[in-house]
């Protein structure tokens, strides 16, 4: 395929030295003249000088034969111009751009361009998904006894749900001390309650057993 | 009728002027409170600091319900994006548009935006100035 990629910064070096490697033929439109001299030191000649939202430009990138055009600089505005002109002007089956204001996701869908990628909302769904629910929420340490009390969501696609508590292998001075479920309220389990998904569970632990004790719950 | 504008520099701020002196009821946006120095000093209607490339700032600023929308920063890309949302989002019915690069102007225009080309106006006056004054 030949892939024109408009913006030389960080995200765009590295998407196409990515591409490269796959054997795509790159062309990458940047604006700095320093940094179109650092890409094409790195990777050959396979940089533009040039204003990648300009009609003169894209035509002497030879846009007329692109198979897909990629906007990844930081300015959303310049995105969607060069997928927009690109795509209306030259014919280009498929443009790809990168919004940093999540605001603009629907605004770009709606005006025709293919595929949007927030790097904002990407990060903040990693963080989501990482955080509250992956990791254990600390809740207490009790120094004196080396001990913490710790919480976890438990989500649908953890190994823990369906099984008995008993049958949990929890690592060394680990007790799961407390479930609360929001239909059953909360309870001490015993050893044959089952967990379920949506199970907030309190647990005491070592901190240095948090690892063990996430992995045996989360898998 | 409603007016919104986007960019208060020396075109933007002498047509908030004149369409606020024709009886019209104008909002005029801006990111930067300092340009706010190129409207006239009888101007009666609305400034705003805020960026017209946001939608919520565009909300803000009225274009719901506004007649025209016109963008005259000097960023064609940013003139180009406000004045689609302004466009597809709000159903503003007439909206228009400065983009320096002449060769975009025919795209915007097949995109439902009067786009209006400042370079290719200017060097046919000068040209015709050149020329005139030859002969």
């Amino acid at each position: 395929m030949y892939i024109i990629i408009v913006g030389g910064g960080k995200v765009g070096y590295f998407l196409s030295l990515a591409l490269l490697g796959e054997g795509h033929e790159i062309l990458i439109i940047e604006h700095d003249a320093n940094k179109c001299k650092a890409i094409a030191e790195d990777l050959g000649s396979v940089v533009m000088r040039g204003d990648g939202c300009e009609a003169k430009t894209l035509e002497d990138a030879g846009a007329r034969r692109a198979d897909l055009l990629v906007a990844v600089t930081h300015r959303d505005e310049v995105n969607l111009v060069a997928c927009q002109v690109s795509k209306h002007k030259f014919g280009v089956p498929r443009t790809i751009a990168r919004i940093s204001n999540p605001k603009n996701e629907a605004l770009f869908k709606m005006l025709g361009i293919n595929v949007t990628v927030s790097s904002t909302n990407l990060i903040l769904e990693h963080i989501e998904e990482s955080l509250p629910t992956r990791s254990l929420v600390h809740l207490l340490s009790l120094e004196e006894g080396n001990l913490e009390i710790v919480e976890m969501n438990v989500m649908p696609d953890y190994p823990a749900v369906g099984k008995r508590v008993g049958e949990i292998t929890l690592p060394e001075n680990s007790l799961i001390c407390l479930v609360i479920n929001e239909a059953k309220g909360a309870r001490v389990p015993a050893a044959e309650s089952v967990i379920e998904a949506g199970d907030h569970i309190i647990a005491v632990t070592q901190p240095d057993r948090e690892d063990e004790l996430r992995a045996a719950l989360t898998g | 009728m409603k007016v919104v504008l986007m960019g208060c520099g020396r075109v933007g701020g002498m047509l908030a002027g004149l369409l606020d002196e024709a009886g019209h009821q104008v909002t005029v946006l801006d990111t930067d409170s300092w340009s706010f120095r190129w409207l006239p000093r009888s101007f009666g209607g609305k400034a705003m600091v805020g960026d017209g490339t946001d939608v919520e700032t565009l909300r803000v600023a009225g274009i719901e319900g506004a007649d025209v929308f016109v963008a005259t920063t000097q960023g064609d890309n940013r003139n180009v994006m406000a004045a689609q949302a302004a466009r597809h989002i709000f159903n503003v019915p007439k909206v228009v548009c400065r983009i320096y690069d002449p060769l975009r102007e025919e795209l915007y225009e097949s995109l439902g935006l009067v786009a209006m080309s400042p370079t290719k106006l200017g060097a046919e006056v000068l040209k015709d100035l050149v020329l005139g004054e030859g002969e």
